[in-house]
């Protein structure tokens, strides 16, 4: 289980996350939302020891995981998509999960399970992932990640731009992962994806997780809604 | 042909080509094939680290520098032979790379390459600081026994091209089979996304780390081939000169391709070679070549060349 207790965080003097307690389960789908910059991404980067906690724990399975240097967070069993992709753009498909197996010693068995989730990545397995559309790029970051096998997978806003059918894969995967045991935490603006893919809702205010909601029973028009996301 | 069949294929021709030039070139040529050889060899390593990882360090010179006074001290204060002398020059531009890697590192982009340039320069001095011990700017010539291998005299230019040769193609094979190994995909990722290599769970220090070391094995190799096969240790193979050397030639060349340092120091020696026949502003020419590379072939002319026709090349 990912852990979060009383966290506090920012950039240089400026105070992003106050105070922040949160946590994800295992199996489940758990969706971050709030306004513009009310700290979700930060939220992200600190989780990945990107940005450092000033306060507060941040643990899975019982590790606190703050004090330590970033590249061992996905060691750990973390796993992060940041928004916006960021591929190997000159590697190949292959070459892009060949560094995501690599990182933790992932053999041909975990390559072929991830490819499973996304046949459309197995057709284009020789192509530069700089010539993917968005929807691939986003597929090929996703499957990178899991090439990690982690724990805890952090999506942040993972279907932006995206047309609908490419949304709708990616949230067939999402939904698929709870079988699996990961935790998945993203970070959506949309509700009509939210309200697909979560078990539960964090409403972020000023820093803080505010409140959350099983998705279970919540329509588009809930109050919650409106009131943090402002729609 | 499979790609990695098209990749060896390729690679082998242009050894048997240079083998075959070496043979058939008039000795001026012959000899200028020598010297392009161990400076493409000092380039690859240059590659290795800005072409693949994407470091530009304007510090080279010190690893060449360390290996050619590794090599060349060693034969003219402790009067070692041939090969243990060669190999503690590699050697020392390999540990001299890993120092200031420790340190450097710490820093990136514009910062590392001033402070690889700083440690360049602290090396030079420190060259001349020590004439007694070094030669200062004179340099020294390196000893006749030192140039003795099985049998045959570096001195004369057949064996010489022959050692430049074996040097280039070992330095070659290695550097493919680098590249195309797991770490050398890891070095590519590194280039071009350090903190998502970071979150993928790379230590990008000791990633980087490595690189330096293997780039400075590679500089060290050719610093000691060049004081041996040539027969001089100078001061002024030290000097910052010889750190932009190999970034132009990977540039001219194509940065992040195997052969790229080959061509570019081909086209860039006989650049100037011809240009300073003609004027005494030859720098002028070569300012020239490189404006117009960066117009027509920005990503030097193997680069280039990739780009349109050989999406393959290594």
């Amino acid at each position: 289980m990912l852990w979060l207790e009383g966290v506090s965080a920012g950039y240089g003097g400026v105070t992003v996350l106050r105070d922040l307690s949160f946590a994800a389960r295992a199996g489940e789908v758990i969706c971050v939302m709030g306004r513009n910059g009310v700290g979700k991404t930060t939220l992200m980067k600190c989780i990945m020891g990107l940005v450092p906690a000033t306060a507060g724990v941040v643990a899975l399975d019982g590790e606190a995981m703050q004090a330590l240097p970033a590249h061992e967070v996905p060691r750990r069993g973390i796993a992060y998509v940041p928004q916006g992709r960021r591929l190997f753009g000159p590697l190949t498909v292959a070459e892009n999960l060949a560094v995501g197996l690599m990182a933790r010693n992932k053999g041909e068995a975990v390559r072929e399970r991830v490819l499973d989730l996304f046949p459309r990545l197995r057709e284009r397995l020789t192509q530069v992932s700089s010539t993917l559309s968005g929807g691939e790029q986003q597929m090929l970051a996703i499957a990178r990640a899991l090439c990690l096998e982690p724990k805890v997978l952090l999506l942040d806003e993972p279907t932006e731009g995206l047309q609908p059918s490419m949304i709708a894969m990616i949230r067939d995967v999402v939904v698929g992962l709870r079988a699996t045991g990961v935790a998945t935490v993203l970070v959506e603006q949309r509700v009509s994806a939210v309200l697909g893919m979560a078990d539960r809702v964090a409403f972020m205010d000023q820093g803080r997780v505010a409140e959350v909601l099983d998705c279970a029973g919540l329509q588009a028009d809930a109050p919650q809604f409106r009131r943090y996301v402002g729609v | 042909m499979s790609v990695t069949g098209k990749i060896w294929a390729l690679h082998l021709g242009v050894l048997v080509m240079l083998a075959v030039a070496q043979a058939v070139l008039p000795a001026y040529h012959a000899n200028n094939l020598a010297r392009i050889m161990v400076l493409a060899v000092f380039a690859m390593g240059y590659n290795i680290a800005f072409g693949y990882t994407g470091l530009l360090s304007l510090g080279h010179a010190l690893f060449f520098g360390f290996g050619m006074y590794g090599m060349g001290l060693a034969v003219w204060q402790v009067e070692w032979t041939f090969f243990p002398a060669v190999v503690l020059g590699l050697l020392a531009g390999g540990a001299s790379a890993a120092a200031v890697g420790m340190l450097a590192l710490r820093t990136a982009g514009v910062s590392f390459m001033i402070v690889t340039l700083m440690f360049a320069q602290a090396g030079y001095l420190t060259v001349l600081y020590f004439n007694q011990y070094t030669g200062g700017d004179q340099g020294f010539a390196v000893e006749a026994f030192a140039r003795q291998v099985f049998g045959y005299d570096l001195a004369q230019d057949t064996p010489r091209a022959v050692a430049a040769f074996v040097l280039f193609a070992v330095a070659l094979v290695l550097n493919l089979v680098l590249v195309r190994s797991r770490f050398g995909r890891v070095m590519a990722a590194m280039r071009e996304n350090e903190e998502r290599s970071r979150m993928l769970g790379y230590d990008v220090f000791h990633v980087k780390l490595r690189v330096m070391v293997i780039s400075g094995l590679y500089a060290g190799a050719a610093g000691a081939a060049f004081g041996v096969l040539f027969g001089y240790v100078g001061a002024n193979f030290a000097t910052v000169q010889y750190s932009i050397l190999p970034m132009l030639y990977v540039l001219m060349g194509g940065a992040g391709v195997v052969l790229g340092p080959l061509l570019g120091a081909v086209v860039m020696f006989y650049l100037i070679d011809i240009a300073s026949g003609l004027t005494s502003a030859h720098l002028l020419v070569v300012g020239v070549a490189l404006v117009v590379l960066v117009l027509f072939a920005p990503r030097g002319l193997l680069g280039m060349v990739r780009e349109r026709w050989l999406p393959w090349l290594p």
